[in-house]
């Protein structure tokens, strides 16, 4: 037998990118996706064979280079948390239209359940959007395949493919096996030099082309070893599942014998004939998805003849939030299982700023200078520092999307709220705040920008930050003024020299920068470790 | 053979370790394993659990199903409570650190909480923290806990003996030396308390 690797989900993706003869892989760190990229950092093999591995500073810069990769002929991946596909959308759904040269696969790693996320968007919706062929591992295994399995039909097709990913997928380990590792691609121009240029005339036979190969993608998936029928004698149900809510499903037979027919769906667009198959041949049929209810939308469209579908739109299953055995068992009718009840006594223990974090300090002084005005003009971002949200800080007052806080800022400055506060992190600044803070410096808009720089991407567990060391040229160079950069350092014994700082640029009329600057402490205790070990 | 574990603590108190270990030990015995870890936002100072499915059959889900756990193994009293849904009524054990991690201003009383475990009809509690010291390194209370869930695990005492040594194989003999004796340490209470 061969030898079995324990990896977690983003692991074997990793593994099977590089067995698969990748040449570079592009992301921004966000939890359930860090994994990927910072495996093949980790990797001696990736290091020997000069794979590209730094961090991108978003998922758009990340995206449109793993295509720039894929234009010259190499195998690229790109790898994000389903919200950076929001940042990526741009690139990822025209780059469906212009197609790819060497494979590319797009990898989004949904968060059912919101474990550390802003929502539960469903990376589904945007493969259907761009016509691309998605594909979905129920096992750490079919994840490692699906990777060379995608690089080869994007090769086929010239066109890139989604993997999508959830939580459990990515953070769950489990024994894989690899397949021979293969060299990387040669650099090898567009056969059409004309295919990347997205003007009117060319878009639109390019999308018509896409068009015109959804049947092949239709074709693919109903002949895909990751799509399969499985007979059960008792017609009266029959069950359509995909990804990892395939697990939960055996969980519940112990035998791993369903007695309904099954149809397990792994790729995407839907194996159109194995569906109308499973409608034939039973009498009602039960979706089992993990995220939003997707197929089961789509079916509830297009199957003629009223037949039963239950799913997460009739309540069998909650529309919210990921699935569990449980959550099957009491779907198809099963003894549903309970532990020991949970004492009342056992009260929420929310995360938290880490004892010693700079940004407790910051927050301190920010809350002292605000005591005096009406509450509720603290716009922040994404990071860490979200957690001044929460007691005793509630330091802030938002936190919507990578970068969101200077513009909203800006645009409550704008409606006459003044002063107006954003507070973000150095590597979400450089993420996406670098363009909003030009919005407001060309307006003058009367802002104060708490720029929290702690060197590190800190949230996601300590990656690279792009603007380190940098961050007040950049500011100077998009135009805030000198005097108005105030570098501080956030300590309690400086606390009262803080205050001031804050207090003399909340009073200006204008764009103000403040850059709390300390390492992050985690960073510093991982940097000791490394140092002395 | 099948195990099903709960492992739960705050972050970074090591439960991931903990998981690693057991990890190691089955798949020398040729087994199967799942295991469904935190990271992301949880990690900073907030709860954390972990799924550890050990078996010599296939194992199906990722998740364990409510009720169906054999043995909870927290670092942490409170932690030990939280997870009690996933416990097996007829035949769960919950192992425990009795040194509380209060990072938290509606801590409960910790009498309170020490009763409710005691409810429980198949438990061990212990400090592990103090044990951990006696044992020469105040970071292995993790590994006492390990060492006192170790008869609960259907796995030979040895086996864990090896996992230690292989997971800390780059940190030294002295590092190595320490976490065995926080193992028996724990191992040995376990064997007094059952």
């Amino acid at each position: 037998m061969a030898k079995k690797l324990l990896l977690l989900g983003d692991e074997a993706i990793a593994l099977g990118a590089l067995d698969a003869g990748l040449s570079g892989i592009y992301a921004y760190p966000g939890t359930p996706s860090t994994e990927i990229t910072e495996y093949v950092q980790h990797s001696k093999a990736a290091k020997e064979k000069n794979i590209h591995c730094t961090w991108s500073t978003n998922e758009k810069t990340a995206m449109e280079a793993a295509l720039g990769m894929s234009y010259a002929g190499k195998r690229a991946m790109v790898c994000m948390k389903h919200v950076g596909l929001n940042v990526a959308a741009d690139p990822f759904i025209n780059s469906a239209i212009t197609g790819a040269n060497g494979g590319l696969i797009v990898v989004s790693a949904d968060d059912p359940s919101m474990h550390s996320s802003q929502n539960e968007q469903d990376s589904r919706f945007y493969g259907k959007f761009a016509l691309v062929p998605i594909f979905e591992p129920s096992s750490q295994q079919e994840a490692y395949d699906m990777v060379h399995y995608g690089f080869n039909f994007s090769e086929k097709y010239k066109t890139p493919v989604l993997l999508r990913i959830t939580t459990r997928m990515a953070h769950s380990r489990s024994g894989v096996v690899r397949i021979e590792c293969r060299d990387q691609n040669p650099l090898q121009m567009p056969g059409d030099l004309r295919q990347f240029v997205l003007l009117p005339g060319i878009a639109k036979k390019r999308y018509k082309n896409l068009l015109n190969t959804q049947m092949h993608f239709i074709e693919e998936s109903e002949n895909s070893p990751f799509n399969s029928y499985t007979d059960g004698p008792d017609k009266s149900m029959g069950i359509l599942v995909s990804g990892i809510a395939l697990n939960y499903l055996m969980e519940n037979f112990p035998d791993r014998k369903v007695p309904y027919p099954v149809l397990k769906i792994g790729q995407y667009p839907m194996p159109r004939k194995l569906v109308e198959k499973l409608f034939a041949e039973c009498g009602e049929v039960l979706i089992l998805e993990d995220g939003y209810p997707m197929i089961e939308e789509l079916i509830r469209g297009y199957i003629p003849g009223g037949k039963k579908i239950r799913g997460r739109f009739d309540g069998t299953i909650p529309r919210t939030g990921e699935l569990n055995p449980n959550i099957l068992a009491v779907a198809l009718g099963l003894t549903d299982t309970k532990g020991l009840p949970v004492p009342d006594l056992v009260v929420n223990r929310p995360p938290q700023l880490c004892s010693g974090c700079p940004h407790i300090d910051s927050y301190k002084a920010l809350n002292e200078v605000l005591a005096a005005l009406p509450k509720g003009r603290v716009f922040s971002d994404i990071g860490c520092y979200t957690l001044g949200a929460l007691a005793p800080y509630e330091a802030i007052n938002s936190c919507v999307d990578m970068g969101a806080s200077i513009t909203m800022a800006k645009g409550a400055a704008d409606a006459g709220l003044i002063p107006s506060v954003a507070v973000i992190g150095d590597s979400t600044f450089t993420h996406s705040g670098i363009t909003g803070l030009l919005d407001a410096v060309n307006d003058k808009s009367p802002v104060t920008v708490l720029i929290l720089d702690n060197a590190t991407t800190a949230m996601t567990g300590g990656q690279d930050s792009a603007g380190t060391g940098r961050l007040e040229d950049i500011c100077k160079a998009l135009g805030v003024e000198e005097n108005h950069i105030r570098v501080i350092k956030p300590l309690k014994k400086y606390h009262e020299e803080n205050v001031k700082i804050i207090q003399e640029e909340l009073d200006y009329h204008g764009v103000s920068v403040i850059i709390p600057r300390r390492e992050c402490i985690v960073a510093i205790d991982k940097r000791m470790r490394q140092k002395f070990k | 053979m099948k195990k099903d574990i709960i492992l739960a603590g705050v972050g970074g108190q090591g439960i991931i370790s903990i998981a690693s270990i057991i990890g190691y030990a089955a798949l020398q015995e040729k087994m199967f394993l799942k295991q469904s870890e935190v990271h992301g936002m949880s990690q900073r100072g907030g709860d954390v659990m972990s799924n550890l499915r050990i078996s010599h059959d296939e194992i199906a889900s990722d998740l364990i199903p409510y009720g169906q756990a054999d043995l909870i193994i927290s670092v942490e009293p409170l932690e030990s409570l939280r997870y009690l849904g996933y416990l097996s009524p007829e035949q769960g054990w919950l192992v425990t650190n009795t040194t509380p991690f209060n990072n938290i201003p509606n801590y409960p009383d910790l009498g309170n909480v020490m009763a409710e475990i005691n409810k429980l009809p198949r438990h061990i509690a212990l400090d592990a923290d103090t044990l951990a010291k006696e044992a020469g390194s105040a970071k292995s209370a993790n590994i006492v806990i390990l060492g006192a869930a170790s008869p609960f695990l259907g796995l030979g005492y040895e086996k864990f003996e090896d996992a230690i040594r292989f997971i800390f194989r780059t940190k030294g003999d002295e590092v190595i030396e320490k976490n065995l004796a926080a193992l028996k340490l724990g191992r040995e209470f376990a064997d007094r308390n059952i």
